[in-house]
């Protein structure tokens, strides 16, 4: 798989802006961009995980 | 859309003031009028640690040292036809929530993993108006599926209800309804515009009146004043809820809520005290937004400030803290966690 090119919280480029505030907000929320390609992804929470799919690059998930 | 703020003389500024509230609420279990709860929110931060220390003795009396411990799960995530300004799961902001079904597998999974921490009570939510026949189907099976696999008090939150939508919920053993007022009467337009208030508080009457248990909560830190908070909280009082799940705003991205600060600690400590001296016999919860708004410590002052029920885990589509350190702070606090079908 590539390199990580995109923020998970807010879709923009790693390189674009800084993203101190968004790897902040990661700690309570789920990635909602693949960190690929920038589509939404599909998001599931449950009371003790979360799973993240892109139609293109699969699924991410965290307890 | 966010009210205009005005400076207003605290009425209550001393603890000798406390003794007639103590007497009223702690003695007769009488809860505070609007204009009493207006006194206790305007408060000065020295007055805070009294009047956390009385909601606290009001809750040890009135409902005991249980503590309810609940999760919760989202069946039909995004893509609500409503506009509720606080909410990514509006279908119509731009936020990055996309729209997804659990399926009954899951569904369970999610139960387990709730009955696991010790809890007492799992609520199925849909972020919908109101359940259409495909949603109801699926809670039918839904709840059928948890009650044969887990042994845990099923409670569900699909929006807006028919009256033969909540009989069928009767039907299928859903033991609580949660449907939120939100925000006070008079704030409630500037919140949500595509159904009204009383629309929500003729759904919250008729569940009242249904045989299962009525949980009708709100969110604080909207932007409302502290007259319409203490407008909200005699609201709710006079719907006289089993249960409050009180909500501090998280602002979520691409809501018209989002850039929205969050609500100072302190003002959601004495929101908490305000609560349960309006209401001394409720279940008051913590809901979501309280890991931003309150922290760690904060958290812990308000269970010792009123609160005696807590969402474990994650929330809807936001995580929660780890449930251990919420049970490990509620065995460090000596309050038990209710059992299932103790009632508190």
């Amino acid at each position: 798989m590539a390199e990580p090119g995109f923020c998970g919280h807010c879709g923009r480029g790693l390189d674009e802006v800084d993203h101190d505030v968004c790897r902040a907000r990661l700690r309570l929320e789920p990635p909602r961009y693949c960190a690929q390609c920038r589509r939404r992804m599909v998001v599931q929470v449950i009371p003790r995980g979360w799973s993240a799919t892109c139609v293109e690059h699969g699924t991410v998930s965290g307890g | 859309m966010t009210a205009m703020s005005v400076h207003i003389e605290p009425s209550l500024h001393d603890p000798s003031q406390l003794a007639d509230l103590r007497e009223q609420v702690l003695e007769r279990g009488e809860g505070l009028s609007e204009e009493q709860i207006l006194s206790v929110l305007t408060s000065p931060d020295e007055l805070l640690p009294d009047l956390l220390e009385l909601a606290h003795a009001v809750r040890m009396k009135w409902c005991g040292p249980e503590v309810e411990v609940e999760g919760i799960v989202s069946l039909k995530t995004g893509g609500c036809p409503e506009d509720c300004h606080f909410c990514s799961q509006s279908g119509q902001f731009t936020s990055p929530v996309r729209s997804v079904w659990l399926n009954i597998p899951e569904l369970v999974k999610a139960a387990e993993q709730t009955a696991a921490t010790g809890a007492s009570e799992f609520c199925i939510v849909a972020a919908v108006r109101g359940p259409d026949e495909r949603l109801m189907s699926q809670m039918r099976d839904g709840v059928k599926a948890i009650k044969e696999a887990v042994d845990i008090e099923v409670a569900a939150s699909l929006g807006m209800l028919t009256q033969e939508q909540v009989d069928d919920l009767v039907a299928m053993g859903v033991h609580r309804y949660n449907h939120n007022l939100e925000a006070a009467r008079s704030y409630f337009p500037n919140v949500v515009t595509t159904h009204s208030w009383e629309e929500r508080w003729d759904t919250c009457e008729m569940v009242r009146n249904s045989g299962m248990e009525l949980c009708c909560g709100c969110l604080v830190g909207m932007g409302e004043t502290i007259e319409q908070r203490a407008e909200l909280a005699a609201q709710l009082a006079e719907l006289q809820p089993d249960e409050v799940p009180l909500n501090f705003l998280n602002p979520r991205p691409g809501t018209p809520f989002g850039d929205l600060p969050l609500m100072d600690s302190k003002d959601a400590l004495r929101t908490i005290a305000a609560f349960r001296l309006a209401m001394p016999r409720t279940i008051l919860r913590y809901a979501g937004g309280r890991e931003l708004t309150l922290g760690d410590l904060g958290t812990r002052d308000g269970l010792l400030g009123g609160i005696n029920a807590v969402i474990v885990g994650n929330y809807l589509t936001t995580l929660g803290r780890n449930p251990e350190e919420d049970l490990e702070l509620l065995e460090d606090l000596k309050m038990p966690i209710k059992a299932l079908s103790e009632q508190i």
